[in-house]
């Protein structure tokens, strides 16, 4: 098979290629059984320290308290965040100059500041004492941020649609609001929805940031677990393959919703949208 | 405003703090990432599975819990060293990973006309890596990675819950002395990193349209 940067290789090539895949592999067994006998050695696979993991009153209060209050986090503030990102994207397009100045400083505001620097503001402007607590406080943070993202991608997923629809909506004498709920919109959510979706496993991720406010959530659970037993390390690899399985269903969704709404295009792209590269 | 003009030392210092995390989490996550990126597309499977299931596990794993495991975790099997470096490799090991996806889409970009025909007129593979593919993708790689290194100036924040003085860290302290001036305090901060964001996706804008070419 030809690619860009090979020819199909011959069998000399190919000879060669063996030659470096047997090293290559060697190469990184050798790495991964430095990690286990590291492990090994420093007694990481003690059953006391994995004994919360296999324990059903642990499993559980991990699941309950911890993968259910992260879930919810998320899940409030993609809500949350959808609502705001339409109102602040339609904003952003508004032809009032007035309208539109201040939603470009509110999304481009949120979109530049650390999502951690935001919700230790949140929590100690109004979350402490007589507050709404750390687990508002960070469903806030998320959806100031989370929801400047989606006004950049409504924005775009808007714009996405071909000029001609509104065009024609506006010559069979639609109004406005009728132009964007009934021709724009629809179709924009087609093309946007992979973008919300990818954006979800941003606020999952970051529903993490609790951490640092001692939020509810995997983190929190972690934290008291690894606080009685003393393994940080076995905990984190557990926090991480909660959290990379529930991302991993969730990018599955997006690549569903992509194929079955907008086909082979390149999944919308949002340019500076730090929070589409990276999250925090 | 008082708090921070009296106290201006400790809000530079934190933002020194900042931007020298970043800068040795940028060089290192483009190093590390430009390498999973080559092994992502190399015709070794082995190298590729490693490529690809890094990416799968850092871009999905949050950083909070990246940086946790190696602040807290990788003593654990016996790997010490400073607080300034387990922050900076965690912010390494979660960038590269994005870095590796900008580089590859950065190759794709390239079209495969571009490396046939090279081939075709008898370049070597140094050559037709040195000569077309490399110089065309550097260029489709700059909008990407200038998004993942702001993302890095950002991420440098999750650092403060692991002990790193930067100026998220400085805020909190600030804060916490001063209740009256939260707003002001969050706004001058948040104006520091503004400036950082703002400044970095300048010079990428630049960097592109001094690059463009004519297609």
């Amino acid at each position: 098979m030809s690619s860009l940067l090979f020819d199909t290789p011959g069998p000399r090539t190919r000879a060669r290629h063996r030659v470096y895949t047997a090293v290559a592999s060697l190469a990184l067994l050798a790495l991964l059984g430095l990690v286990l006998w590291r492990m090994y050695v420093t007694g990481q696979f003690d059953y006391e320290l994995w004994e919360p993991f296999v324990t059903p009153d642990f499993v559980v209060a991990i699941l309950v308290d911890g993968l259910v209050e992260t879930l919810k986090m998320a899940s409030l503030s993609v809500i949350f965040a959808v609502v705001f990102g339409l109102v602040f994207g339609i904003g952003k397009m508004s032809q009032h100059a007035m309208v539109r100045a201040p939603c470009w400083l509110v999304v481009e505001f949120f979109r530049a500041v650390p999502l951690l620097l935001l919700i230790i503001f949140i929590f100690f402007l109004a979350g402490t004492g007589d507050g709404f607590g750390s687990f508002w406080s960070v469903v806030f943070g998320l959806t100031l941020y989370n929801g400047s993202v989606l006004a950049e991608i409504f924005r775009a997923g808007i714009e996405a649609v071909p000029r001609g629809q509104g065009e024609a909506a506006y010559a069979i004498g639609l109004r406005k609001a009728q132009v964007m709920t009934l021709v724009l919109l629809p179709q924009a959510v087609k093309i946007m929805l992979p973008a919300i979706i990818s954006q979800c496993v941003v606020a999952l991720k970051d529903t993490s940031l609790g951490y640092y406010i001692i939020a509810p959530g995997l983190t929190r659970v972690g934290k008291a677990i690894y606080g009685q037993f003393g393994n940080q390390f076995q905990t984190a690899l557990v926090l991480a393959a909660l959290y990379i399985g529930a991302n991993l269903v969730l990018t599955w969704l997006a690549t569903v919703a992509q194929r079955r709404f907008v086909g082979e295009q390149k999944q919308l792209d949002v340019p500076m949208g730090a929070g589409q590269a990276g999250g925090a | 405003m008082d708090v921070v003009i009296d106290n201006i030392g400790l809000y530079w210092s934190g933002f020194l703090k900042t931007l020298q995390i970043c800068l040795y989490a940028a060089v290192g996550s483009l190093a590390l990432g430009t390498v999973l990126g080559a092994f992502r597309v190399s015709p070794l499977p082995p190298l590729r599975w490693v490529g690809t299931g890094w990416v799968t596990v850092f871009r999905n794993c949050p950083l909070t819990v990246v940086l946790f495991f190696v602040a807290f975790g990788l003593p654990e099997i016996g790997v010490n060293g400073a607080y300034f470096w387990f922050g900076v490799s965690g912010l390494v090991l979660y960038t590269s990973a994005f870095v590796c996806e900008a580089v590859r889409s950065g190759v794709n970009a390239v079209p495969l006309g571009q490396a046939e025909a090279a081939r075709a007129m008898g370049l070597t593979f140094g050559q037709t890596m040195t000569q077309v593919i490399l110089p065309q993708s550097f260029r489709a790689t700059v909008p990407p990675l200038a998004s993942v290194l702001i993302a890095l100036a950002k991420n440098t924040s999750v650092a403060a819950a692991f002990g790193l003085l930067e100026a998220t860290a400085r805020m909190r302290g600030f804060t916490n002395n001063q209740a009256d001036d939260r707003p002001l305090i969050f706004l001058t901060f948040a104006i520091g990193y503004i400036i950082i964001v703002e400044v970095m996706s300048a010079g990428a804008f630049g960097l592109e349209r001094r690059w463009r070419t004519a297609r």
